[in-house]
């Protein structure tokens, strides 16, 4: 009884171990040949560098034109996170707590709305914002970003503040508060680990989306990440190390900040998927 | 109620959601509503005018061959994904949520792809695929990597499926971990002292408690197969010979390369249909075989 369930048990890790190299591999694959000039790749890609060699590193973030594009990446993320997140909880507060006919129809028109495919609304849109001259600012795409991710924020916000009893509010509103300040001094706290999950899900989304970006986004200055990562994988084709080099830049930022939150964007992710 | 208090409610209403609901409106719903007026025209993206030209469109959707080959292959390429990614997804939480150590490691591994954008994991997997493995095939003689298989249109349109379940399979793990620690442990262990060996407790108690969280996988990776885009971008590039070109970046290429806007609006319209009655038949079934704990 014992061996065989100590069998299963190493069995198990045994099994275990192959999947974490399968989904590991690919990245360390990247970063060793990232290393590498572009003859040593093509002879042998399994090597190990001959030498610990960053010239390739600084080539790419140049060619990538990196730091802007990261600033780029990193001002939509923010700013568009911070809005949804604030203004759909606000929304979702409305529709919680002044329930009439209309607000019940917008609410289910919100939710109805997420099982439209960005690709259905694509078209009319870069024809609607383009004949406005709205196109091409980060404040264009962070506009969208806002009516896109609404949605689902407002459906996870509504939720849980069906569940925060009214006696709390009704405390600071005999205390003479206004509805803004009770929503945010008293509703907003008590919403937090919500808005972890929501802020989580919109970072993976917003930071790594590419086609939205790239209908709106087409002068070279504004372009974020992944939008100069495919950009100059276009110019460089051929020259793998300094494509690996690119990628690695692209991707260890991302790394560096999993290590440290790992454990809330797990969570995030467990709780977003609650409904 | 009186025409003050009134008016406090409206100030109210429209500080709290009047942002939103002004992004939400111009965003989704006003270019949904005019993508089907485009879909009655025959706009070519330049021209300031453009005239009414009934169902011809969608006459023309019918029409073309390669809409519905890519639409077909789209097909396809989700029913293989959906069960790929839930199968990997949830054998991963299985075994992450029995006795085992290093769990939080593990998990960590398994989640990473999702943390990354489908245009760089593309990209990595491409030099995967055409310099790794084929290098693996020369040197080791092992026949099935010893060509690049994005040369190959059956194979490339297999680099997408291989790609999109190591992509995804992570964060449904997540979610099965989350509604597996969620069973009530006296259930299994009433089961164990009963008889049940692993394999009866996983079909006669797990799966049946598992429902709730198979419908959000499963709706979750139905929804990103059809809409793919980046990946199949940097990956194959729809190529060899347009062979894996799904619809998302059919429909794309259809509207801003070859300009014919309202034909690609009413494609991307029928692929609206098509994504909300499967997704509406995965629910609706899917909540019909739930069961209390």
């Amino acid at each position: 009884m014992n061996v065989s369930k100590t069998l299963t048990k190493f069995v198990r890790y045994i099994v275990l171990v192959i999947f974490f190299c399968l989904y590991i591999l690919p990245f360390i694959l990247v970063v060793l040949n990232s290393l590498k000039e572009r003859t040593e790749i093509i002879s042998n890609p399994l090597s190990m560098p001959k030498s610990f060699n960053l010239a390739n590193y600084f080539s790419a973030m140049e060619k990538m034109n990196f730091a802007h594009s990261f600033m780029n990446s990193l001002i939509i993320t923010v700013f568009s996170v911070a809005l949804i997140t604030i203004f759909s909880a606000m929304t979702a507060y409305v529709f919680v707590r002044m329930q009439n006919k209309l607000n019940k129809f917008l609410f289910f028109l919100m939710v109805a709305s997420m099982i439209i495919p960005f690709q259905a609304i694509m078209i009319p849109l870069v024809q609607i914002y383009g004949s406005i001259g709205f196109l091409n600012s980060k404040w264009a795409l962070i506009y969208m970003y806002i009516g896109f991710g609404a949605s689902l924020a407002v459906f996870i916000y509504h939720g849980l503040i069906k569940s925060i009893p009214l006696e709390l509010e009704e405390a600071a509103m005999i205390d003479g508060a206004s509805r803004l300040q009770i929503f945010f001094q008293v509703v907003f706290p008590l919403l937090k680990p919500t808005t972890m999950t929501i802020v989580i899900l919109n970072v993976l989304w917003i930071w790594n989306d590419f086609l939205l970006p790239s209908l709106v986004l087409i002068k070279p200055e504004e372009r974020t990440l992944p939008l100069s990562t495919f950009y100059f994988f276009g110019t460089y084709s051929v020259d793998y190390g300094l494509l690996m080099a690119g990628l690695v830049v692209t991707i260890i930022p991302v790394i560096i900040v999993y290590l440290f939150t790992q454990r809330y964007i797990i969570q995030g992710v467990m709780n977003g998927s609650i409904k | 109620m009186s025409s003050q208090k009134f008016f406090d409610r409206l100030k109210v209403q429209l500080l709290f959601s009047g942002p939103t609901l002004f992004a939400f409106f111009t965003v989704v719903i006003l270019p949904f509503l005019y993508g089907i007026y485009l879909t009655f025209t025959n706009w070519d993206g330049v021209s300031t005018s453009h005239s009414f030209v009934g169902m011809k469109n969608y006459l023309a959707v019918l029409d073309d061959a390669a809409f519905w080959t890519s639409l077909y292959k789209t097909m396809k390429y989700v029913l293989l994904t959906v069960i790929l990614i839930n199968v990997v997804g949830f054998f991963l939480a299985y075994m992450l949520t029995t006795e085992i150590r290093a769990k939080n490691l593990f998990r960590a591994g398994f989640f990473t792809p999702n943390l990354i954008g489908g245009i760089i994991l593309g990209f990595l997997w491409q030099f995967i695929f055409s310099n790794v493995l084929v290098y693996i095939g020369e040197h080791f003689k092992i026949g099935i990597f010893s060509s690049s298989w994005l040369a190959d249109p059956d194979k490339a349109f297999w680099t997408l499926v291989i790609v999109t379940t190591w992509q995804y399979s992570g964060y449904m793990m997540v979610i099965y971990i989350a509604g597996l620690m969620n069973i009530p442990k006296e259930l299994l262990e009433a089961a164990s002292i009963d008889g049940a060996n692993a394999f009866v407790r996983l079909r006669k108690i797990i799966l049946p408690l598992m429902v709730p969280s198979f419908i959000v996988c499963v709706f979750l990776s139905l929804q990103r197969g059809f809409m793919v885009y980046d990946l199949n971008v940097a990956l194959t590039n729809g190529g060899p010979y347009k062979s894996t070109q799904l619809v998302s970046m059919y429909v794309y290429q259809k509207a801003f390369l070859s300009q014919k806007y309202g034909a690609g609006q009413a494609e991307a319209f029928v692929l609206f249909l098509i994504v909300a009655i499967v997704t509406l038949i995965q629910v609706y079934v899917s909540k019909k075989r739930e069961v209390e704990a």
